[in-house]
């Protein structure tokens, strides 16, 4: 008897799954013909976001559905400008000639931001270690060579650097983390600027390369000695070890969400929002720092499209702005939503 | 006669009505054969095509350029195609005499049937594994003893530009290690292919002379088979050649000229792997010269290898 028993409650509660799925099921399929279906593609970076945006929003607007895809950031550009999508996503603000594409039905929305950290490998090197300006750009410049270098030591004199070689891991793919770290480097060093520049794909003086945020963080944790950039949010998933980096006023700061919303705090944005964080000022701002976009269309040619982007955007600059700081992403600063959120309502 | 002639006058008409019939099997067969060359054609005109606006920019400069920097719009794969060319020839250099010994090993009768069929079956096994299964275990198993022994390498035999350190774990040497243990099914079974296939009486005759076993087999056997293994070898390098997934995560992707087999390299397949999805403008153009190199060198390979595993094949029918 005492096995009978849950073996009928096991049955019992297979039924009424079949049951209510069943039901569910026919419901929306009832429901079907009200649900607007809004298509997007992008960065990666943000798509964890944007994924979890979509399914929150989906429980409170149960007649909107909204699709995302992380293809990349310059993939994203173009599907949305070839309108093969109904709003883009990009690390990288678009260019004034892509935006000419697109007939400049373009609004550029910061959705979040993030910062870009240098995660690296020491053996018995704990996180925190500094490094000043001079030292990471040589570093990826191959300049500096070994741990034990004076350039890194000079900074960090309570930590014993054993005498192991840089690997610096850099990205294999065009990504617009690149883009933002080469940004930074280029415009803190004009010698970085001629030796490789800045781009989504550039080539790196030093070092090995792997495929996006996880291919640079299992490179970082397989290789005694590396150092590389990823998005502080993969990092602190991860558990990678990260340095505290030299800004601009000559501080040392590691980075956090609090450094990076101290960042964006700074930040200027004019009116096509469509601000480069190359190299903030603020005592306290984290260097490396970016905002990343939601491309849509200034008017659409359904209303309910319009009405359905509207909403989810709204959703995103309001509500998700809570789940963003959880993730790891920087919640834009109140003053910032609000002026984005202005010519959001201004979508047709 | 006269049976002969009704047999004849039977047969006749029922042949000639089957004939004379659309032959379903036969068109269908055709539709799929010249489907398969029409797609290749495809596929090659297409490469060409998108690659034309960068072979119109680039031209040859493309292929002896030591530059891959397409935020400066400036493309040269010579370092990708020397790392493409050396990661699968060293990969062939291993997986050689491995590979012969194995296929000999299982050609001779040193073992029972049995068990040299097992033997063989495990090994053409490993073609099963995918690619990504490789470049897991080239991370795993590789990777950590490239690190440690090549550090020791770069250290007592650093004077030589192809042990020169840094000792990078995702380098050349480990994406040649996997590549090779990644075509030693092709080159064991196409060689024991060669060699079973060395008629028997050779081998008796030699023996009736009075050679050993060894000197039979480094004398004979082999000399005979040549062909054939020269033609594994080939087809072997091809597929080195287009191995895209575990060299890519392997081979440390950089694109810089290097001697030494201990710094990170690049393949073409890993290249076009890599940075396709991100492309944009000329770069896509660019990549797709790279690719359209790389089907002319696979093909080439590939068509050579066919080539001589035909003669072979051939010759050693003669002999039987």
């Amino acid at each position: 008897m005492e096995v009978y028993i849950p073996d009928m409650n096991i049955s019992s509660s297979a039924l009424k799954w079949l049951l209510t799925t069943g039901v569910m099921l026919a419901s929306s399929a009832s429901q079907l013909h009200a649900v607007t279906a809004i298509n997007g593609s992008g960065a990666t970076f943000p798509a964890p976001l944007y994924l979890r945006w979509a399914s929150d929003f989906k429980k409170v607007n149960t007649d909107i559905t909204v699709n995302y895809q992380g293809v990349g950031s310059g993939a994203g550009v173009s599907q949305f400008i070839s309108s093969l999508t109904d709003f883009g996503a990009s690390d990288v603000a678009m260019s004034d000639a892509e935006i000419a594409k697109a007939g400049g039905n373009v609004l550029m929305i910061p959705a979040t931001a993030g910062t870009i950290v240098l995660a690296y490998n020491v053996p018995g090197v704990a996180a925190g270690l500094k490094l000043s300006r001079t030292t990471y750009i040589g570093i990826f410049l191959g300049d500096v060579k070994f741990w034990d270098d004076p350039a890194i030591s000079k900074d960090n004199p309570d930590i014993k650097l054993p005498k192991v070689p840089i690997t610096v891991v850099a990205r294999s793919d065009g990504s617009g983390t690149t883009a933002v770290f080469t940004g930074h480097l280029s415009a803190v060093s004009p010698d970085f600027a001629t030796k490789v520049g800045n781009g989504k794909s550039v080539t790196w003086p030093v070092g090995v390369a792997g495929k996006g945020n996880d291919g640079v963080t299992s490179l970082i944790k397989q290789t005694p000695g590396a150092i590389g950039y990823v998005e502080y949010g993969y990092a602190v998933h991860n558990k990678l070890t990260m340095a505290s980096l030299e800004n601009k006023s000559g501080n040392f700061v590691a980075p956090t969400l609090e450094s990076g919303a101290a960042t964006l705090a700074s930040v200027n944005l004019p009116e096509n929002f469509r601000a480069f964080i190359t190299d903030p000022e603020g005592a306290n701002d984290y260097p490396i720092a970016t905002f990343t976009w939601l491309l849509v269309k200034k008017s659409y040619p359904s209303a309910d499209k319009a009405t359905a982007v509207k909403a989810f955007v709204t959703y995103g600059l309001t509500t998700g702005q809570a789940v963003a700081a959880e993730l790891g992403y920087i919640s834009l600063p109140d003053s910032v939503a609000k002026k984005v959120q202005a010519a959001v309502d201004g979508v047709k | 006669m006269g049976g002969n002639t009704t047999q004849v006058s039977m047969g006749t008409p029922v042949t000639q009505e089957y004939r004379s019939r659309l032959d379903l099997f036969r068109i269908m067969c055709l539709l799929a054969s010249s489907l398969c060359v029409v797609l290749l054609v495809f596929i090659v005109s297409e490469i060409f095509i998108k690659a034309l606006p960068a072979i119109e920019k680039f031209g040859f400069g493309f292929i002896t350029g030591v530059q891959w920097s397409p935020n400066r719009e400036v493309f040269g794969v010579l370092p990708v195609l020397i790392g493409t060319a050396t990661s699968s020839l060293l990969a062939l250099l291993l997986a050689l005499p491995l590979g012969l010994a194995i296929a000999l090993f299982l050609s001779e009768d040193f073992l029972p049937l049995g068990v040299r069929q097992a033997i063989r079956f495990v090994i053409e096994l490993l073609a099963a594994i995918p690619s990504v299964v490789y470049g897991l275990w080239g991370i795993f198993v590789v990777i950590p003893l490239v690190q440690t022994y090549g550090a020791v390498l770069a250290e007592k035999l650093g004077f030589f530009p192809i042990f020169q350190g840094p000792a990078y774990g995702n380098s050349l040497l480990t994406a040649s290690l996997v590549l090779a243990l990644m075509v030693l099914p092709t080159i064991t079974a196409i060689s024991r292919g060669a060699l079973v296939a060395v008629p028997k009486t050779l081998r008796e005759g030699s023996y009736a002379l009075g050679a050993t076993r060894w000197e039979t087999i480094l004398s004979v056997i082999l000399p005979t088979a040549a062909p054939g293994i020269v033609a594994a070898s080939i087809l072997a390098f091809g597929r080195a050649m287009g191995e895209t997934m575990a060299v890519a995560m392997l081979i440390g992707n950089s694109q810089r000229l290097s001697w030494s087999l201990l710094s990170p390299s690049n393949t073409l397949s890993a290249l076009l792997a890599n940075q396709f999805a991100e492309a944009d403008g000329i770069q896509v153009n660019a990549l797709m010269y790279a690719a359209a190199l790389l089907v002319v060198m696979t093909l080439g390979v590939n068509m050579i290898g066919e080539a001589v595993l035909r003669r072979t094949q051939r010759a050693t029918a003669g002999l039987r």
